[in-house]
């Protein structure tokens, strides 16, 4: 079970390694719109919203579809980048990469608005009285009044990265060792008749999310700080 | 200090329409603007100290202009660059930071916190002259109304304003504490000579402090006699 070359322990740092880098994506950017929405004054507002949300109830597949035909080599975001840059993201972790970003990014900018919209206006009112600039605000009041909050989504996201399937599947394909995911792999195996890899995927997976959602729930806002 | 405003602001919220029209010209050390809720009196300190932004007319405190609709050279200055203090109704302490940094929140305009047990010999100073000193690595929510009443006003004049706004300051504490810190107010003021408009709708407020005493109504500022 700890052989380091064993296909499971493939799949899951090649997942660990997506859901890693989608995170980083989706926290940068979660917490930017988050913020933007919840203090934002701007037409469209409800609009942008509706759009960025959409990825939670659409079937994956869809999206999927919908990045193939933006990222694939007739697609106009596709054919700048092989242009520009000889890049082509199809069949590529990177694309894999894309896609779970895609689908996880509801699950960061939604929490992060909501801990932005929870923190009383007066505070920030306040430090602005108090003769501090809007930006060391944000790192002052703004940033660990919401912590918690914008925190527990970016959990979620990483758990729903790293389960990813429907979309990964469609940009990415299923590579052994280049693209092919823990969940992708487990449908692999189980198509191949392979129970007992199968088995093991699905522990190894359903292990790894029970402690990323246990530290979620630790961290939900509502609960009371173990210090201040 | 003479304090010369003449501003107005009009508020939209779905169908009603509030219109803000004031006009002070004082040299009064103090004044007390007394009137029900909802009549504008928030809405006037919050413009003077540059939290909202007048749609027209001119702002001067001790000769220098905050704000003017000027055509050719408007100023509107943010608060951060006005000399003003602001005590808010239910006090806006930060409250992921103890009493000492609440007190020191305004010295340091970095983008990080002063650190829980930093000293620095004017928040010091102030702790002792609001005898807070054995509660400094409090934080708010351990504090009973009046200490944070206390916290909120040294946080304030730790700035050394040249004017202080305070809005219903003692609305939510007992007669004898509201007794108490008027008295530390008009000690503070004797000493620091700070100017100072406080709006209260508590006649009393009026009568112990007095000063120059106007009403407020429908958004329209009146002189009255001076309350025997």
């Amino acid at each position: 079970m700890l052989d380091v070359h064993d296909p499971a322990w493939t799949a899951l740092f090649l997942s660990l390694k997506v859901a890693g880098w989608s995170t980083a994506i989706t926290t940068v950017c979660g917490v930017a719109v988050g913020l933007l929405l919840a203090k934002g004054r701007f037409p469209g507002r409800d609009l942008l919203d509706t759009v960025l949300t959409l990825p939670m109830v659409l079937p994956p597949t869809v999206l999927g579809y919908y990045l193939l035909v933006l990222l694939g080599r007739q697609g106009p975001v596709g054919q700048w980048l092989q242009q520009q840059w000889g890049l082509n993201l199809i069949f590529t972790w990177q694309g894999a990469v894309i896609a779970a970003s895609v689908v996880a990014f509801p699950l960061v900018f939604k929490p992060a608005r909501a801990a932005f919209e929870s923190i009383d206006d007066q505070l920030e009112m306040a430090a602005q009285v108090l003769g501090v600039s809007r930006i060391a605000i944000f790192w002052r009041v703004t940033l660990p009044l919401a912590w918690r909050g914008i925190l527990a989504g970016i959990l979620l996201g990483f758990a729903r990265a790293l389960g990813e399937f429907g979309a990964t599947l469609m940009v990415a394909g299923s590579i052994p060792g280049k693209t092919q995911t823990l969940s992708v792999a487990v449908y692999e195996a189980v198509q191949a008749g392979d129970d007992a890899s199968a088995m093991k995927l699905v522990l190894v997976i359903s292990v790894t999310c029970c402690v990323i959602l246990l530290l979620a729930t630790y961290l939900a806002p509502g609960r009371k700080p173990a210090h201040p | 200090m003479q304090l010369n405003l003449a501003f107005r602001k009009s508020l939209h919220t779905g169908q009603t329409r509030f219109d803000l029209d004031v006009a002070l010209h004082s040299s009064a050390s103090r004044i007390v603007i007394r009137g029900p809720s909802g009549a504008g009196k928030s809405m006037m300190l919050k413009a003077i100290a540059g939290l909202v932004k007048p749609d027209s007319g001119h702002i001067e405190v001790g000769g220098e202009t905050y704000y003017t609709d000027h055509a050719r050279r408007p100023i509107h200055r943010p608060p951060q660059a006005r000399r003003v203090g602001y005590l808010f109704q239910d006090y806006a302490l930060f409250p992921h930071l103890n009493v000492r940094q609440n007190i020191g929140f305004g010295l340091s305009k970095r983008w990080f916190n002063p650190r829980k047990h930093a000293a620095d010999h004017r928040v010091d100073h102030w702790l002792n002259a609001l005898g807070m000193s054995d509660l400094a690595h409090h934080y708010p929510r351990e504090l009973s109304g009046g200490q944070q009443q206390r916290t909120a006003l040294a946080r304030a004049l730790v700035m050394q304003p040249d004017l202080l706004l305070l809005d219903e300051p003692f609305a939510a504490l007992d007669p004898d504490l509201r007794h108490v810190l008027r008295d530390e107010l008009d000690r503070f003021q004797q000493r620091l000579g700070f100017s100072m408009i406080l709006i209260t709708h508590d006649d009393e407020d009026m009568r112990a402090l007095g000063g120059e005493n106007y009403l407020m109504r429908a958004g329209r500022l009146h002189k009255m006699e001076a309350l025997t």
